[in-house]
């Protein structure tokens, strides 16, 4: 297993917010993890990526093998975990290209002979943004949602990671970003296999993806887990809410 | 220095060698020599140095001006540039009787005790002036450098951008490695004429142990456009200036951007004021200042709006890294018309948590992540800046990157 998250509680400013989750996650697998507002989605993204204002207070969370509870965030993303924000911040003074080659390990000011100089042209080209005059834009700034998403993925695709957390890459997209954050995150899967959990209130993103497993939650915890195939129509026809308390009757 | 037409400012000056400054801790000048005690001479490392503020001595196109101590080793080139002229003041002064009329003319010799003395040890400073209507490409290059110990230097520099003419001057202040105790006292009048364009960058780098104190004005005629641009990136004992603007003629600008990273024990005490005096004039002011160690950083800025259809500007953005560091800004507007708009903003706070977090999300170090996030801050931007001065500043701002460089910890 890559991931393996055991009996996780999790609280920030003292107020618990995930309430016992279990989930494990295969090498090259992809799951989708919905559910309404509030549910608990971004707060197990950020958890897992290591922000330290979400406390772990019981349970336990392996990646690849170790125990990542105590690892920082950086420590974390070195092992191979990156998360694509759902709301990244704009950054003024710092180019994109930059952060690109720095994702990728490659110090932009002080390259070594062996370093990959086009490596951020590469990977905005696989999200259709111009990589000559992306690379030299300021982090975000002035991006449009769907131009936001791009770089994130321009971004995570740089680390080569085993795990993506992609915290709802398509809200706030227009349909055409859609399509590209879709097809350029099929392209990376095919070529890469690695895992990944995608966080997103929408079928249209995870028709390109087909994962695995739907896990839907709910007041911090693992309401309903399924197949994308069986769950997904139910979701669209009767809604989170009756659902859960449906499969709550039948059990 | 024997000059009669120099006599009544010598007077001046003996009158206030005493006389504190309005800003700023009181030094007692006695402390410093006046006569330089190593033979100025231009080695690799001086080079090094020089261009680590800016001025490349090699750069055997543009016209520059090397000071070190008392000595000027480089007054180079500036007769073959069409327009251009570049001496020593004294030489200057000795050549030409109508500059007189420029000498203390911006500025006051009685202000204080630190104009006093540069009159009474005045050592050379560069005179620059640009014919009218003529653009002058390359950036002029200055550099003026302490190399004696205990050495305090005092230059009176004259700039004057004649009418219709447009300049880029580039000014290096530095100490030499060895060198620990100094004191710079350099004094600088610039006249803008009618419809003119000076832009001015002065980078300093001092050392530990330097004080210092310039003292600048300028005058901005008709039309005329005044920038300067300044950049403090290595820790100073004590530094305080306050230059000012004046907009005498119909349409003047000026615009000071000022890029402060104050660390250590430095005592940074920059300012600027604009006086708004002619219908029409615009003043702008943006600080951007970084704090860490025990520095103590005083912003201030002063705006006077004094005519019809005048309009000023100021900024203070300000991180503080330490808790042992602070920043203090106080902002000026003063509405002496019923016609002038003024305004300000001001934001002091720590390191955006939530960029940190970002930043190390995509596997960057904490420290490495620090460094990136205070460079970005800082990034100049710097309006009227030609494009290598304005990599030559970033690259500046590299060292900043503490991993790229290999340095230590956080500076707290």
């Amino acid at each position: 297993m890559l991931l393996e998250i055991e009996k996780l509680h999790v609280s920030v400013e003292g107020k618990e917010l995930i309430k016992g989750v279990d989930l494990k996650i295969d090498y090259g697998e992809i799951v989708a993890v919905m559910g309404h507002n509030a549910s608990g989605k971004t707060t197990l993204a950020l958890t897992l990526a290591g922000f330290p204002q979400y406390k772990v207070t019981s349970g336990s969370m392996k990646f690849d093998g170790q125990d990542i509870t105590y690892k920082t965030i950086d420590e974390r993303a070195a092992m191979g975990l990156a998360l694509a924000f759902q709301s990244p911040p704009a950054i003024r003074g710092i180019r994109l290209g930059h952060v690109i080659s720095l994702a990728g390990g490659v110090n932009p000011w002080s390259p070594k002979p062996s370093d990959d100089l086009d490596l951020p042209q590469r990977m905005l080209a696989k999200v259709n943004l111009d990589p000559q005059s992306y690379a030299n834009r300021e982090l975000n700034v002035g991006f449009s949602g769907g131009e936001r998403k791009r770089s994130e993925l321009a971004q995570i695709f740089a680390m080569r990671p085993k795990l993506m957390i992609l915290d709802e890459p398509d809200s706030g997209v227009d349909i055409d970003s859609l399509k590209i954050v879709g097809n350029s995150l099929r392209e990376y899967f095919r070529s890469n296999r690695c895992s990944m959990i995608i966080i997103t209130h929408h079928r249209h993103i995870l028709q390109y993806l087909e994962p695995t497993r739907v896990h839907i939650l709910s007041g911090g915890r693992v309401a309903l887990t399924g197949s994308y195939g069986d769950l997904m129509p139910k979701i669209e026809s009767i809604g989170y809410e009756r659902l859960i308390r449906e499969a709550g009757k039948s059990e | 220095m024997s000059e009669g037409w120099r006599e009544k400012f010598r007077t001046q000056a003996l009158q206030a060698v005493t006389k504190r400054a309005m800003y700023g801790n009181d030094i007692d000048l006695s402390d410093f020599i006046y006569s330089g005690n190593v033979k100025p001479s231009m080695d690799d490392d001086t080079k090094k140095r020089t261009l680590e503020v800016g001025v490349d001595i090699n750069d055997v196109k543009s016209g520059t001006y090397f000071q070190m101590d008392h000595s000027v080793l480089l007054s180079q080139l500036a007769s073959k540039i069409k327009g251009l002229e570049l001496l020593p003041t004294d030489v200057a002064l000795q050549r030409y009787e109508w500059l007189r009329d420029y000498y203390w003319k911006a500025l006051s010799v009685s202000q204080d005790k630190y104009t006093a003395i540069a009159e009474l040890k005045q050592t050379k400073g560069y005179y620059i002036r640009s014919a009218p209507n003529e653009k002058i490409d390359r950036p002029v290059q200055a550099c003026l450098f302490i190399g004696s110990e205990g050495m305090l230097q005092a230059p009176h520099n004259i700039i004057i951008a004649e009418e219709g003419s447009e300049m880029n001057v580039i000014t290096g202040c530095t100490v030499d490695t060895k060198t620990k105790k100094a004191a710079h006292v350099g004094v600088s009048e610039f006249y803008v004429k009618k419809n003119a364009t000076l832009v001015f960058t002065m980078i300093h780098s001092w050392s530990d142990e330097a004080y210092v104190r310039p003292r600048t004005s300028v005058i901005v005629e008709e039309g005329g456009t005044f920038i300067s641009n300044y950049v403090l990136i290595k820790p100073v004992k004590d530094i305080q200036s306050y230059p000012t603007a004046y907009l005498a003629g119909r349409g003047a600008t000026a615009k000071f951007n000022t890029i402060m990273y104050a660390s250590k024990d430095s005592i940074i005490d920059l300012g600027n004021k604009i006086l708004c005096m002619a219908e029409g004039t615009t003043g702008e002011s943006v600080f951007k200042v970084v704090a860490t160690g025990n520095s103590k950083v005083y912003n201030r800025g002063q705006i006077v709006g004094q005519n019809r259809f005048t309009k000023g500007h100021l900024e203070c953005r300000g991180m503080i890294l330490c808790p042992t560091a602070s920043i203090t800004a106080i902002p000026e507007l003063i509405a002496e018309h019923s016609d002038t708009e003024l305004s300000h903003e001001a934001a002091i706070g720590k390191l955006q948590e939530e960029q940190l977090h970002y930043l190390m999300a995509r596997g960057i170090s904490p420290d490495q992540a620090i460094g990136i996030l205070v460079k970005g801050f800082l990034d100049p931007g710097l309006p009227g800046l030609p494009e290598k001065l304005q990599a030559e500043i970033r690259g500046r701002l590299s060292m900043l990157d503490r991993s790229s460089t290999g340095s230590k910890k956080e500076p707290c």
